[in-house]
């Protein structure tokens, strides 16, 4: 039964489903780093989701079969745009207005929610299907290779995008002078303050990329996996994302190894409905979410907790 | 000499900074009222005054935290104008906060290099941040280990860390913000040195405390600050306590206390070979004993962190002991809950008053009442009685000179010294027989540390039996009868205040044991 569940195929799903919470988290730990909770992930999901994949819709040639690299990089490029918006209006609230970021962030949700459905019934009046991001054309040596081709080989650029993003935030986090004014700004914000650094540029910054990389997380979902559209098609995956950044006790390589592992969990989950394993698939479905939920119970590496998350930054005077 | 103006560190010195009346309103209050200060190179200038007089704020405007509403800044003749701590750095001005801004998580060296432009633009040169430190180190004798986190350094370590930074940046000029009060007798007398080691140099200081045996030992020139406006500039040779004390309050204010003789009693407090363990699971307590007589104050001397927290709390119940036992007037009550010491005639000030004493959120009121509101006098069965509890309160403000607009103000809003009356009062009220008093005047303005300290003769004088736990070696001397010295976790002995020298004490709170009984030397 095992040898059933634990194929190549499964880790190379669990591959891809780790790919939209690797951009949300990362995107997610560079916010709470420098001390901003955005619970608000999903919503800007789903309008990155929902824009990019107008954008490739729009930009594909009238009738195309195909995949069309001029739409694509469209796609990108209006979810990255949208993600800035999102972004900004989200450091806005949460720095300038000093918002309560436990509510914040769900109005920032419910938005995006709202909003991405709207634009959907107005742009689009039945469903319509999209030519995504084609895998990568790697050479045959390579997509051939037992197991590891599959594992490997035989994904979207998105997927070694999002992968790659893992080392550059460990490194921009920890060797960078932005990084240390990140991590001095999440832990003490006076002190910071003190030393001439500003402290809303710096929290603009973290939350206006989380931004951006949310929305290539919802990207990812409508432009290189469904291919599709659908009212709140990410289903809570951005509040997973959140979770996971606590899960990885924000660090990249803890949110890393979260995000694989839920992946991974969801992917068994999912194969273990197609071979037909006698539990009821609530349970099955239930599985990644529990496992989340203890996880973070007993995650206790707290080292790298930003002392003044979601606390916003006043001189006093 | 081509290099007469320029500091060890190859900075250009602030030969003159000059604050001319400067402004600053708060909302309802007027925090800086025409306000004039200078200082020149190679001198302490210190900066006197009660909590809320003005001076963090006087040095906030100059270090760019806040900006003033009327006035001007001059650094050598020429008008500046400081918007940010960023302009305050690059003009040479550096400032050591009250409260340490350092970033506990961080190395010293990541400390030190934060907003700094690194040698190699995007990324950072810790490296090089470690060679300087190491340098400036060995050149102003402050010793660090660059690559340790800062949470694991000790007080005066951090402190270190501090001026670290602000040289490594190229103060010409510091502010230092009651830079003393958290380090004990040896570890100012080392700061001392370094502080005139700067002086010496070209470096221009400006102190501020509210200690004046400090401010007479390290300073210049002294000004006092009261209610936001300057009172006056002295030069130090000229000042004593006495004089200082008058501009700070505003008033003669006694900085010896009479201590008629009081009959002292038997042994109401019996704390024997008391064990128990820290926050962290380490031992902090490893076999206390100690005796308080009725009518006499024991003061417990000793550096922060030496167990003194640990040790009220195992008196007053609220941590567990792992050994030794606890008696009242001979009952043994170890282990007994704080409700039950309560009844018992024990009351307990307690270090961290925000945290411990007071609900920051609930009013003069409900603070004063607080423990006590299940009691008949302020409620009839689940309700409370408004009334009587108003009358009560009016009757402890006026008591206790509790300065409030109203009973309803929000207690956060009351200084630092009023919040202080406040727990005293409401412990006080109790009729105590044994009293626990712990750092009962830190972060209290002079005027209200003169009246906590004659409260506390009062009750001296009614009978009750205090112990005092003081980091303050002026507090512990001008109060106790007996002096009792804590470290790591063991009295290293007890001496009559008689007997007592500030040097004697001063060794016992570094651990070393005295040979020769207080008798004996006497």
């Amino acid at each position: 039964m095992i040898e059933d569940l634990l194929t190549a195929s499964v880790v190379a799903s669990g591959i891809r489903i780790a790919t939209p919470y690797l951009f949300a988290s990362l995107g997610e730990t560079f916010g709470q780093r420098s001390g901003v909770l955005n619970l608000g992930v999903d919503g800007v999901m789903l309008m990155g989701a929902f824009c990019s994949f107008w954008a490739v819709s729009e930009f594909t040639p009238q009738g195309s079969q195909t995949w069309d690299a001029t739409a694509l990089a469209m796609g990108v490029l209006v979810a990255i745009l949208v993600g800035l918006l999102m972004g900004l209006a989200t450091a806005f609230i949460n720095v300038t207005l000093k918002a309560e970021q436990g509510i914040s962030g769900i109005g920032i949700y419910l938005f995006g929610l709202g909003m991405s459905d709207l634009l959907f019934q107005k742009t689009f009046d039945q469903v319509a299907i999209i030519n995504g991001f084609p895998k990568v054309g790697f050479p045959n040596f390579l997509t051939d290779l037992p197991v590891l081709g599959e594992v490997l080989f035989q994904h979207t650029l998105l997927v070694y995008m999002a992968f790659a993003l893992v080392p550059v935030t460990w490194f921009v986090l920890n060797k960078t002078t932005l990084g240390l004014n990140i991590r001095a700004v999440g832990q003490n914000p006076e002190a910071a303050d003190a030393m001439g650094i500003s402290v809303t540029r710096v929290r603009y910054f973290t939350v206006t990329l989380g931004g951006v990389l949310a929305a290539l997380a919802g990207a990812t979902l409508s432009i290189a996996q469904h291919n599709v559209f659908q009212q709140n098609m990410t289903a809570g995956q951005g509040f997973i994302a959140v979770a996971l950044v606590y899960f990885g006790a924000w660090r990249a390589r803890g949110v890393l190894f979260g995000a694989l592992l839920f992946s991974l969990v969801t992917a068994l989950q999912l194969k273990a409905g197609t071979v037909g394993i006698d539990i009821p698939d609530e349970y099955l479905s239930m599985t990644p979410y529990v496992l989340t939920i203890i996880a973070l119970v007993f995650a206790s590496q707290r080292i790298d907790q930003p002392a003044a998350l979601t606390k916003p930054f006043d001189r006093g005077e | 000499m081509p290099n007469a103006k320029l500091l060890p560190t190859g900075q250009a010195r602030i030969e003159h900074m000059e604050m001319r009346g400067i402004v600053k309103r708060f909302p309802g209050v007027l925090a800086a009222d025409h306000i004039n200060f200078d200082v020149r190179a190679g001198e302490v200038h210190a900066l006197l005054g009660e909590n809320g007089a003005g001076k963090s704020t006087l040095m906030k405007i100059l270090y760019g935290l806040y900006q003033q509403n009327e006035g001007d800044i001059f650094l050598n003749g020429e008008r500046v104008f400081i918007k940010s701590p960023a302009d305050a750095i690059a003009l040479g001005i550096g400032m050591i906060h009250q409260h340490f801004m350092l970033v506990p998580s961080l190395t010293v060296a990541e400390n030190v290099a934060l907003g700094l432009k690194s040698s190699r633009g995007l990324l950072l040169d810790l490296d090089v941040v470690t060679n300087r430190i190491n340098d400036l180190a060995k050149t102003y004798g402050l010793h660090i280990d660059p690559s340790a986190p800062v949470w694991q350094l000790a007080v005066g370590e951090r402190q270190r860390v501090e001026i670290i930074k602000a040289l490594y940046r190229g103060a010409a000029l510091l502010i230092l913000d009651e830079p003393t009060a958290v380090l004990t007798p040896q570890e100012v007398d080392d700061l001392f040195v370094t502080f005139n080691q700067m002086v010496d140099d070209g470096h221009a200081l400006i102190f501020i405390s509210h200690k004046l045996h400090e401010v007479l030992a390290i300073s210049h020139r002294i000004s006092v600050l009261r209610d936001g406006k300057h009172v006056g500039t002295v030069p130090t040779r000229e000042a004593t306590k006495q004089s200082l004390a008058r501009m700070m309050v505003g008033r003669e204010v006694l900085l010896q206390y009479d201590r008629p003789p009081v009959e002292v009693g038997p042994p109401r407090l019996q704390v024997t070979d008391a064990r128990a363990a820290s926050d962290q699971g380490t031992e902090a307590l490893r076999g206390v004993s100690l005796d308080v007589r009725a009518g006499e104050i024991l003061g417990l001397a000793g550096v922060s962190g030496n167990g003194q927290r640990e040790l009220a709390e195992v008196i007053f119940g609220l941590r567990p002991m792992t050994g030794g036992t606890i008696n009242i007037e001979g009952r043994d009550v170890t282990g007994q809950p704080a409700s039950i010491l309560n009844t018992m005639g024990m009351s307990y000030i307690p270090e961290e008053r925000m945290v411990d004493g007071v609900i920051k959120d609930f009013t003069v009121a409900e603070n004063l009442i607080l423990q006590d509101h299940g009691l008949p006098v302020y409620s009839r069965n689940i309700f409370l009685r408004p009334g009587a509890i108003a009358q009560r309160c009016a009757e402890l403000i006026q008591n206790f000179n509790i300065r409030t607009p109203s009973q309803e103000t929000p207690i956060k809003s009351l200084s630092g010294g009023n919040i202080q009356k406040l727990v005293l009062a409401r412990e006080l009220a109790r009729a105590p027989r044994v009293l626990i008093a712990a750092q009962p005047t830190r972060g209290v303005d002079i005027g209200a540390t003169e009246y906590i300290h004659q409260r506390l003769l009062d009750q001296r004088a009614k009978g009750t039996a205090t112990l005092l736990i003081s980091e303050d070696l002026d507090e512990i001397m001008a109060l106790s009868d007996r002096i009792a010295v804590i470290y790591e976790g063991e009295i290293m002995g007890v001496v009559d205040r008689a007997n007592a020298s500030i040097e004697q004490l001063g060794l016992l709170m570094a651990g070393v044991r005295q040979e020769t009984t207080a008798e004996q030397s006497a």
